[in-house]
């Protein structure tokens, strides 16, 4: 379970959290609707401890990330999965090496078991056969399933998604939510996933907050006023 | 950032990225890999490099001594000026610019892109990952690129005294050996030591400080090879006193 309590950051005057709390709970995917350039990332960041926050605290499994320090704080962050909204994917590495990388760094698995569980992850994600392909040659929504590939990397216990389907065609789009649903479904993969979008929001989210001036709100239903007032 | 502050600031920097557990089991084709970037990569310039060096040494000793001295002399002259100072001095200078400048742009690039925050959300330290490689990858290359250097500036000067100032290879290379003090040749390779670590540490150290967009990665490259470039004159005369003086 993710524990967030009254996380709050500033940038200069401008109040990004305002005392955010909102908990993860087993087999819940949370969902964090807000416009662009509300903080959503910040909040996906904070959590994890990669953007200090100015007060609150957030709690893996009652073990708490702010204070955590050097192995500490890796051995919460092999719990999760991160999408990147850019993929960050690695460009001077292949798909293949892109999503064995965390299999090399923090397993002592045989190059051919890293082969096999790579292999297994593409069928996951349905890239079989581009594993040879670097960065450069994928498109947008190729890179954002390379993304999730390495996410599930290390079999970890959450995933967190940072705005998965912006910028994608409704097509592509489409293949990305079913693949978060296959995910939470099949595998259970929950966690918490950041969009502006409400159709995105509406198909994977089981709880849904809405980040706006600071301020998160949990939603009883999605609509296009959400964002209104 | 005051200068007293960016020495602290680097020096933390360099003893967190090789103070660390080094992972060798995954650490060392990282290392190897810029090994080769770094050693095999700058062999052509510093051929180039190395190769004008002799010829204009021997060029210029010639001048400044024929006549006046025995002709093996001109051999000996050339040989100390190459170990001691510009075989280290000139290789460390072209590996700055090419590579100090590489480092910061691609560490400054994944930083940009957020492939740093993935590195650190994926629990996987990036001073181990980036930078130990660099810097380690420098250390082993340089000595050797500088040995290299030394070699091919002196055949070079031969060769053109040999053709051109009608000193023959036997007496040319009776100056170079007769005179050949372990001293210098260690001196100059201590001094590529030192050199190794400040191209390898400022080429990361400034990728790592770029926050915003391109404009910082090319200013993070100009700043590493300045800066190198800087530290290295700096720390040759400060060898130079120790060893030599």
């Amino acid at each position: 379970m993710i524990e967030v309590k009254n996380l709050s950051k500033m940038f200069d005057d401008l109040v990004v959290l305002d005392n955010v709390s909102f908990n993860v709970t087993e087999a819940h995917l949370v969902v964090i609707l807000g416009p662009s350039g509300t903080g959503k990332t910040v909040l996906l960041k904070s959590i994890l401890g990669i953007v200090p926050v100015d007060g609150g605290e957030v709690l893996f499994d009652g073990k708490p990330v702010q204070s955590a320090k050097g192995s500490e704080i890796y051995d919460i962050r092999r719990q999760v999965g991160f999408v990147f909204q850019s993929t960050a994917l690695f460009d001077s590495m292949n798909v293949c090496e892109n999503i064995a990388l965390p299999l090399v760094e923090h397993t002592t698995l045989s190059n051919r078991q890293v082969r096999d569980k790579v292999q297994e992850i593409l069928e996951i994600i349905g890239m079989v056969g581009k594993e040879r392909l670097y960065p450069r040659s994928l498109s947008g929504g190729m890179k954002r399933l390379v993304a999730v590939g390495r996410a599930l990397a290390l079999d970890p216990k959450h995933l967190f998604y940072d705005e998965p389907t912006t910028g994608l065609d409704p097509i592509m789009r489409d293949r990305i939510v079913q693949l978060i649903i296959d995910l939470k479904k099949n595998y259970k993969k929950i966690g918490i996933v950041v969009t502006h979008d409400l159709d995105t929001a509406e198909k994977v989210g089981d709880d849904i907050y809405l980040l706006k001036k600071g301020k998160i709100n949990k939603l009883k239903k999605i609509g296009k006023e959400v964002y209104n007032g | 950032m005051n200068l007293f502050s960016l020495i602290g600031d680097f020096a933390t920097f360099f003893f967190r990225s090789l103070f660390i557990p080094w992972k060798f089991r995954t650490s060392k084709d990282r290392i190897l890999e810029q090994v080769y970037n770094i050693g095999i990569g700058s062999l052509p310039i510093i051929i180039i490099i190395a190769a004008f060096t002799g010829l204009v040494s021997t060029v210029q000793a010639t001048y400044q001594m024929i006549g006046t001295v025995p002709r093996y002399i001109i051999g000996t002259t050339v040989g100390r000026m190459v170990l001691i100072e510009l075989g280290p001095i000139l290789t460390a200078l072209m590996v700055s610019g090419r590579c100090a400048s590489s480092m910061a742009a691609e560490i400054g690039t994944m930083r940009v892109t957020e492939q740093i925050d993935a590195l650190e959300i994926m629990a996987i330290d990036p001073y181990r990952f980036l930078s130990l490689p660099r810097i380690v990858g420098t250390f082993i290359s340089l000595p050797v690129l500088t040995i290299f250097a030394e070699f091919v500036a002196l055949a070079f000067g031969a060769v053109y005294a040999h053709y051109f100032l009608n000193i023959p290879f036997s007496v040319f290379s009776y100056g170079i050996i007769h005179f050949f003090s372990m001293r210098d040749f260690l001196g100059g390779l201590v001094k590529s030591l030192f050199f190794s670590i400040v191209i390898g540490a400022s080429g990361c150290y400034f990728g790592f400080l770029v926050k915003g967009g391109a404009k910082e990665v090319g200013r993070a490259a100009t700043y590493a090879v300045v800066s190198s470039s800087i530290l290295i004159l700096v720390l040759d005369f400060l060898v130079a006193v120790l060893i030599f003086g």
